[in-house]
């Protein structure tokens, strides 16, 4: 299995007429010589990512006395990783479980409405001509250059003054705005949708929903998971939003409920078990992620290639 | 209404006007699934975008005194921050962190991708996924995780540094902090920009390079001048995502805060200072001055790098 034929299962192309031909031209790079200097840079590069993650792990597989007398790199006399577990999960009754439960739920929910909301939106922007399309899309384009965290604290002074604050409805509604989504799905929807197919769905007497559920979706697989990925990890990631709007520890999140283990276990020299605890629930929040990324990493690729190349 | 007014006419113009009324009657009905398309979107976009610029803008101008609550003030709260040394501050160091963090981040991306493309590297899948891995690490984790690596309690660093004989460096003082702030960033988002410019370097046909290639080029060459500039869209796409992200630093700062109280105060970066008017000191008004005025410098710094390289295209096409 060479790594060119490896890309290009894992580099599908969206835009079949674009880059049609680059499959054979790139053979040529299958007979280019390997540098082993440039292989050995690397891999040493490698390392300051791995190592971090290394570290964490090892650091949930000791007990608390270990993890202050042995080197971070090596593991400790005992082999705690399961029973750190298990006190990650029985620590406050029990909260991290509400707190991965709400993750799930706010990531998701978040991430389904989002790449819908944005799917319908960047079909219409791409496939229909309508007035006022043009001024709602520069406005929507625009709004990407808006940071989602200056946006915050406004939002949540509109929702204090309403008194929406502290639900799980404060949390979602606002991530289910994704003008990058719309932005990237209008993109792939001219390319993905040829125009003759919505014709002969309306010569056939199909109406615009029906064409759209039915052929568009469709199409736009690829592109829709990419936006789902997006919101999906831009929710599970956040920290501030959370952070502002809830004040109930079973609303949390897993950002915020770690941030505020963190604390209580810098401020608590006493309470010094909580280390491991901090420690092995990061790791545990990672893996869900880590994985999805391993096994969904082509979609990343496409989608940020239809996003950047095309400007 | 129209077509009950048009149906009226002169028998003889009717015969050129009913297609084209037709085609019309097509057209709005097209207009109306396009609207019920956009509709959700937009409705939710204005009620969780731009109704609440609009309404932190609009609290921006008042201040809030203890005694006889809300009151007018014009621009006062923009003028206060113009001479708020903590929040001048806070800019201050997100602009070192601009002209530091930035080009070292996109400096590594860019490499880390053109060696990847270039095919010379051994395991290019395997390394392209490894860089790429801090990124589904939420920022919040990546933090907790490099205060622990930094921290002299049990953080291998200081304890390296013991074990070789030598004194552990305070990675979280306040000389070191900023440092400290930007390895972060630079570890979570090497990746990230990686994949987009990696993205576009394989949408560059072949044939481009080839040739120069075949004649001799080196790599180097071929990069220079023929890959860099055929993926400018996707390195200004990073840049001006590397801005937004630097001006909005929060996660950093929030959370060392519990491992170094002393060196981060609260006005440390721009957006942790206007969460802490807001939440500790309570002044929402001046609050939404500051997050407005964030948006304000984002936009503008935004803008100045897209027209600096918007003038430079011309040349390069």
């Amino acid at each position: 299995m060479t790594d060119t034929a490896t890309e290009r299962v894992l580099v599908p192309a969206p835009k079949a007429g674009r880059r049609r031909g680059r499959g054979e031209a790139r053979s040529y790079n299958r007979e280019k010589q390997r540098s082993t200097l440039l292989t050995v840079l690397l891999w040493i590069c490698a390392l300051y990512f791995v190592l971090p993650i290394v570290w964490l792990f090892i650091a949930s597989t000791k007990s608390n006395a270990d993890l202050f007398t042995t080197f971070g790199f090596a593991f400790g006399h005992t082999f705690d990783l399961f029973t750190n577990i298990g006190a990650v999960f029985t620590t406050q009754n029990g909260i991290y479980i509400h707190w991965a439960i709400n993750t799930l739920i706010y990531a998701v929910v978040s991430a389904v409405g989002a790449s819908l909301l944005a799917t319908m939106a960047g079909y219409a922007f791409a496939k229909y001509r309508f007035p006022g399309a043009v001024v709602m899309f520069s406005v929507v384009l625009g709004a990407i250059m808006i940071p989602l965290t200056a946006l915050a604290l406004p939002t949540y002074l509109m929702f204090s003054q309403l008194g929406i604050t502290n639900t799980p409805a404060a949390v979602i509604v606002p991530s289910l705005v994704s003008p990058f989504g719309v932005f990237l799905m209008r993109v792939y929807a001219a390319d993905a949708i040829p125009d003759s197919m919505i014709e002969a769905g309306r010569v056939d007497g199909a109406g615009e929903f029906r064409i759209f559920w039915q052929i568009g979706l469709r199409l736009l697989g690829p592109g829709i998971v990419t936006v789902f990925l997006f919101a999906l990890v831009g929710t599970w990631n956040n920290y501030f939003l959370p952070l502002i709007m809830l004040n109930s520890s079973d609303l949390y999140p897993l950002t915020v409920g770690l941030a505020q283990q963190q604390a209580t276990s810098a401020a608590g020299g006493g309470s010094q078990a909580l280390f491991s605890v901090v420690i092995t629930g990061s790791f545990v929040s990672i893996i869900p992620l880590v994985i999805a990324f391993l096994f969904l990493q082509r979609y990343w690729t496409t989608g940020l290639a239809s996003g950047s190349v095309k400007e | 209404m129209t077509q009950s007014v048009a149906s009226a006419p002169v028998r003889t113009r009717e015969r050129t006007e009913r297609p084209r009324r037709r085609h019309s009657a097509t057209q709005r009905r097209l207009n109306r699934a396009a609207y019920l398309f956009v509709a959700p979107f937009m409705i939710v976009f204005i009620v969780m975008l731009l109704m609440p610029l609009i309404y932190s803008g609009y609290l921006s101008l008042f201040t809030t005194q203890l005694v006889g609550g809300q009151t007018f003030a014009a621009f006062a709260n923009y003028l206060r921050a113009f001479t708020d040394p903590d929040f001048l501050a806070g800019i201050g160091r997100m602009a070192l962190f601009l002209v530091i963090q930035v080009p070292i981040m996109l400096a590594l991306s860019l490499f880390f991708a053109l060696a990847l493309d270039s095919g010379r590297v051994r395991g290019s899948v395997a390394l392209r996924l490894l860089i790429f891995l801090p990124f589904a690490v939420p920022g919040v984790v990546a933090t907790l995780m490099w205060g622990y690596l930094y921290g002299n309690d049990f953080g291998p660093i200081a304890q390296t540094f013991r074990g070789i004989g030598l004194p552990a460096p305070d990675l979280l003082s306040a000389q070191n902090m900023l440092g400290s702030m930007m390895n972060i960033v630079t570890w979570a988002f090497v990746g990230y920009n990686m994949i987009i410019m990696y993205a576009a370097l394989r949408s560059i046909p072949t044939e481009l390079f080839e040739a120069a290639e075949i004649d001799g080029a080196s790599q180097w060459r071929v990069a220079w001048n023929i890959k860099i500039p055929g993926i400018r869209p996707a390195i200004i796409l990073t840049v001006i995502f590397s801005i937004i992200g630097t001006f909005q630093l929060f996660n950093e700062p929030s959370l060392l805060h519990n491992l170094a109280p002393n060196v981060i105060d609260n006005g440390y970066t721009p957006n942790y200072y206007a969460y802490n008017l807001a939440f500790t000191n309570q002044d929402v008004n001046y609050a939404a001055a500051i997050a407005f005025l964030l948006g304000l410098v984002i936009a503008i710094v935004s803008y100045v790098v897209q027209l600096s390289t918007q003038r430079r295209e011309p040349r390069n096409d």
